[in-house]
C-alpha cells in the first residue's frame, strides 16, 4: 500500500538547537532542541509562565534567541538558519510558507475588512491581481472552514468568536503553508465551539499534510491534534514523546500532576 | 513707512536649503516619502502649508507662479497663496497654465498639457496610502521598504465587494517607477493618467505630516487595479456648459433650489481659454457678464 | 519462521510522583514471540498486566528496559527505544490496535471513522468508504446509522464500530483488547470469523479475552502473564 510521502520524509522541516531566551537574569526558555518533520503536529504544553509562548515566538523568528538557533527547510529544500534570513525573506516566509493562528483573532485578522479580503490578502500580497479569482478562492476557503459564503462581505467584527477563529485559520491556510504556528487556538471559546474547531483543524492538518506547532495549556487539545508533545516547566522541556505515551504514561512529577488535573471525559 | 521685510519667499535660507535637500532626495527616489522639518507657516494646516514650503524652497525671482484650488485660480485659498508669494517674493503671477513655471495645486492637475521645465507642486493632507488599513507608521514604512503592497489591493477588493466596482474616486493609489506605491493627494482619479510620463517635475508637500515626495519628469506612474477590474477614469457624462469641452473634468454647480444644475470645467483657465477661442456650451457665462455691467 | 513480535525481558514500572514517589511495578521479564498468522492470547487475573503489555507493544506505554522487537517493513525495529516518529510509522503501516472503548472523534460520521485508517494509508476515499460499509454491515450496524457520529451510539454499537475500524486495515499485526466484551452471541461470532480471516492472511495477533469460549476459538497459543507479574 502506498503511503503519503510527507509522513515518511526523513528531512526535518524545522530544527531547534539549544534555544534559550533570557530576560535579564530570568531564563524564559532554555536548552530547547528538537526536530519537526513535514506533516508532524507538535504540541507544547505547560502552565502560564512555563515559557511555551516565548518558545513559540523564538521558533517563528519573532524573537531573537539569546543562544541557540532555529533552522527551517525552505521550499527549495535548503535548511537555513532563520537568524540569517533578511527581513524581506522572513516576512515573505511568514506570509506564504508559514501560518500563525493567534489566540485572539483580532490580532490575526483585520477586523474592519470583509472576510473575503481577509482571506484574499495573502494571495494579493504574493501578486494575485484578479478580483474574481481571489474572491472565488476566498469563498472556497470559507466553505472549508464552515463559514456561510453569504457572509463573505461581512467584516469579522460582526462574527462570533468561533467564526473569527475559523476565519483566521482560512486566512492562514489560503497560501498552502507547510508549517502553522498556533498559540492557544481554542482559548477563550465555549466548549462546544472548541470541539468543532478542533475537529476542523484536525481534518485540515491531515488533508493538507501540514506541520504544526501548537501551544496549549489544554491537554485535550494536545491529545486530539498532536502526534508529539513537549511538556515545559520553568523554561525547560521536562518531558517529550508521543502524545498518547506522555499523556497515558507520564513520567515526570509535573507531567503526572498536569495529567491528573484533567477532569475525566 | 516701510512694510516689514521678509526674506525672499518668506522662509529663511537655511530652511529652504533643508527643504531642497529633501526635494533632491525625493526626486532621486521617485514616490518615496522623505521626512523634512516642516515649519510653522502663517496659515493654518489644511491650507497647503506643505505645498507652500515646497514652492518657497524652489521659487526664484524669475519664476512665474500659478496657484489653483480644485482647478480654480480665483478661490480664497488660491488667491491668498498667490498674494502671499506676490508679497514675500515679488514674483510674477499668472492664471495661465502654459505661462507658469511653478504651479501650486490643491486637488487638481491642469487640463493643458504640462511642458518641460515646469514644476507642479501638490498640497498633500495625508501622504501615506497604506494608513487607512495599517495605522502603525513603523509598519507602513517597513511595508514600503520591502514593497509589500498586498494591502493596497485589499482596499480595492473592498470597493468592488461593496460597490461592484472600484469606487475610490480620488486619492487613487499609484505605483511610481515600478517601485513605491504613492498617494497622489486628493486629486480625482480622472487626473491620474496625467501623472504618467509627465514632462513637468511633480513635487508633493505634506506640512502637517512633514513629508515630501516627488515624481521626476518622464517617470512611469501606474494606477493600481485588478486584471478583471481595470483602472478607469471618471467624469460626468456631459459637455462643459460654458465652453462645450467633452474631455475635461467637470464640477457640478447647483443653480437653484429646484434641482437645477450645470456642469462646468473645474479648470477655470482651460475653460476661459476655450471660450476666448470661440468655443461655446449650452449656457453663456452670463453671471460674469452681469457682474461686469454693475 | 521470523517472528512478527518478539519481546525480550521487557519491564515496566510506574513511579507515582503524586503519591510520594511510590514505585508500582507492573511487569518484568516479559518474553514471548508471535509469528505471522498466529494469535497469542494473554491470560491471567485482572491486574496481572495484560493490558499494560498490549500497550507496551503498541508503544503507548514506555518500556523501562528490555526489548520489543517489531517486524516493520522488512526489518526489525525495537519499540522500546524507537523515536516517536518511528513509532508513528509502525502504527500507520504495521500495528493496529482495537481497544475496548472507542475514543470518539466529535462530529465525524461513523463510516468515515471506520474508513480513516485506509485513507491515511493512501486508499481512495470512495473505495475506503465502500470497504468500511461492507464491514459495518457484517457487524450488523444498520446503514441508517452510518452517517451519524458514533458518540451517539450504544456501548455495544460503539464497540462494533471500533472493531470495524481496527479490522479494516491490512496491517500485519493486530492487538485486540477485549474485542468481544460487550457483544451478543451473533456479533461475537462475526469477530471470531474476522480473526480467523486475519490469520489466513498471515496477520500476527495478540489478544486479551476473558470469555473462555472465545479464547478457545481464537487462541493458537496462550501466554500466562502471571509469570511476568512484578508485584513487589
Amino acid at each position: 500500500m502506498s503511503e503519503p510521502s510527507h509522513l515518511d520524509n526523513d528531512e526535518p522541516l524545522l530544527v531547534a538547537e539549544g534555544l534559550a531566551k533570557n530576560y535579564g537574569p530570568i531564563a524564559a526558555c532554555r536548552e530547547v532542541s528538537f526536530a519537526l518533520y513535514p506533516g508532524e503536529v507538535l504540541a507544547i504544553v505547560g502552565e502560564s509562565g512555563s515559557g511555551k509562548s516565548t518558545l513559540l515566538q523564538l521558533l517563528s523568528a519573532q524573537l531573537a534567541p539569546s543562544a541557540g538557533r532555529v533552522s527551517y527547510r525552505m521550499r527549495d529544500g535548503v535548511l537555513r538558519d532563520l537568524a540569517g534570513l533578511g527581513e524581506a525573506e522572513r516576512r515573505f516566509l511568514f506570509r506564504t510558507d508559514w501560518g500563525f493562528v493567534h489566540q485572539d483573532p483580532a490580532q490575526g485578522l483585520r477586523m474592519a475588512v470583509s472576510a473575503g479580503a481577509n482571506v484574499g490578502e495573502r494571495l494579493m500580497a504574493v501578486g494575485w491581481n484578479h478580483y474574481g479569482r481571489t474572491r472565488d478562492t476566498a469563498s472556497t476557503w470559507l466553505e472549508r472552514v464552515e463559514i456561510d459564503v453569504g457572509r463573505i462581505d461581512d467584516a469579522p467584527k460582526t462574527y462570533s468568536g468561533g467564526m473569527r477563529q475559523r476565519l483566521q485559520i482560512a486566512r492562514n491556510l489560503v497560501t498552502e503553508p507547510r508549517l502553522v504556528f498556533m498559540d492557544e487556538p481554542t482559548g477563550g471559546l465555549d466548549v462546544s465551539v472548541q470541539a468543532r474547531l478542533l475537529d476542523l483543524m484536525r481534518n485540515l492538518v491531515s488533508e493538507l499534510g501540514l506541520a504544526a506547532i501548537v501551544v496549549t495549556h489544554d491537554l485535550a487539545v494536545a491529545r486530539l491534534l498532536s502526534h508529539r508533545v513537549m511538556v515545559m516547566k520553568g523554561g525547560r522541556v521536562i518531558e517529550t514523546g508521543l502524545t498518547d505515551q506522555v499523556l497515558d504514561d507520564p513520567r515526570e512529577p509535573y507531567t503526572q500532576l498536569l495529567v491528573s488535573s484533567i477532569l475525566p471525559p | 513707512m516701510n512694510a516689514p521685510t521678509y526674506n525672499f519667499a518668506y522662509l529663511d535660507e537655511q530652511t529652504k536649503r533643508m527643504i531642497r535637500r529633501a526635494i533632491l532626495k525625493a526626486i532621486a527616489i521617485p514616490g518615496y516619502q522623505v521626512p523634512f522639518a516642516s515649519r510653522e507657516m502663517p496659515m493654518p494646516y489644511g491650507w497647503g502649508t506643505g505645498g507652500v514650503q515646497v514652492t518657497a524652497a524652489i521659487l526664484g525671482p524669475d519664476d512665474v507662479l500659478k496657484v489653483i484650488d480644485q482647478g480654480s485660480d480665483d478661490t480664497t485659498n488660491a488667491i491668498s497663496i498667490r498674494k502671499f508669494f506676490g508679497k514675500t517674493a515679488g514674483v510674477a503671477t499668472t492664471t495661465s497654465t502654459t505661462d507658469a513655471t511653478v504651479i501650486q495645486t490643491r486637488h487638481r492637475i491642469p487640463e493643458a498639457e504640462l511642458h518641460a521645465g515646469q514644476v507642479l507642486v501638490y498640497q498633500v493632507p495625508i501622504p501615506e496610502p497604506l494608513r487607512f488599513l495599517e495605522p502603525r507608521e513603523t509598519e507602513t514604512r517597513r511595508m514600503h521598504a520591502l514593497a509589500e503592497y498586498g494591502l493596497m489591493h485589499v482596499k480595492l477588493y473592498e470597493d468592488i465587494a461593496r460597490f461592484g466596482h472600484i469606487a475610490t474616486a480620488y486619492a487613487y493609489p499609484v505605483k511610481v517607477n515600478a517601485r513605491y506605491v504613492m498617494d497622489p493627494s486628493p486629486t480625482p482619479k480622472f487626473d491620474n493618467p496625467k501623472m504618467d510620463n509627465c514632462a513637468a517635475l511633480q513635487l508633493f508637500g505634506a506640512g502637517r505630516e512633514k513629508r515630501i515626495y516627488a515624481i521626476p519628469p518622464y517617470t512611469t506612474v501606474v494606477s493600481l487595479d485588478f486584471e478583471d477590474h481595470p483602472f478607469t477614469r471618471y467624469r460626468f457624462d456631459a459637455p462643459c456648459a460654458l465652453c462645450g469641452a467633452d474631455n475635461s473634468y467637470l464640477d457640478e454647480i447647483v443653480t437653484d433650489d429646484r434641482g437645477g444644475r450645470m456642469f462646468v470645467c473645474s479648470d477655470t483657465d482651460f475653460c476661459e481659454q476655450r471660450q476666448a477661442a470661440g468655443h461655446h456650451g449650452t449656457e453663456s457665462a452670463a453671471p460674469h457678464k452681469e457682474k461686469a455691467h454693475v | 519462521m521470523t517472528a512478527m513480535i518478539e519481546l525480550t525481558d521487557a519491564q515496566k514500572t510506574f513511579t507515582m510522583h503524586l503519591q510520594g514517589g511510590v514505585e508500582l511495578p507492573v511487569v518484568r521479564g516479559v518474553s514471548f514471540h508471535v509469528g505471522p498468522g498466529e494469535c497469542v492470547v494473554l491470560s491471567g487475573p485482572s491486574g496481572a498486566g495484560k493490558s499494560s503489555i498490549l500497550k507496551m507493544i503498541f508503544g503507548n506505554y514506555r518500556c523501562d528496559s528490555g526489548r520489543i522487537g517489531i517486524r516493520h517493513r522488512g526489518s526489525v525495529i525495537d519499540l522500546a527505544t524507537a523515536e516517536p516518529r518511528q513509532v508513528l510509522s509502525v502504527r500507520r503501516s504495521t500495528i493496529g490496535y482495537v481497544s475496548q472503548f472507542l475514543r470518539a472523534v466529535p462530529r465525524v460520521a461513523t463510516i468515515d471513522v471506520v474508513a480513516e485508517p485506509l485513507i491515511v494509508n493512501g486508499v481512495a476515499r470512495e473505495e475506503a468508504r465502500a470497504r468500511a460499509g461492507a464491514l459495518l454491515r457484517r457487524l450488523n450496524i444498520p446503514e441508517r446509522l452510518w452517517s451519524l457520529p458514533p458518540s451517539t451510539f450504544s456501548g455495544g454499537e460503539q464497540q462494533r464500530v471500533n472493531i470495524a475500524r481496527g479490522f479494516i486495515s491490512d496491517l500485519p499485526i493486530l492487538l485486540l483488547d477485549e474485542p468481544t466484551a460487550s457483544l451478543d452471541a451473533a456479533n461475537r461470532a462475526v469477530v471470531v470469523e474476522l480473526i480467523a480471516e486475519k490469520k489466513t492472511r498471515g496477520v500476527a495477533m495478540v489478544a486479551i479475552v476473558h470469555d473462555d469460549e472465545i479464547r478457545h476459538l481464537i487462541a493458537d497459543r496462550i501466554v500466562d502473564v502471571t509469570s511476568f507479574a512484578a508485584a513487589a
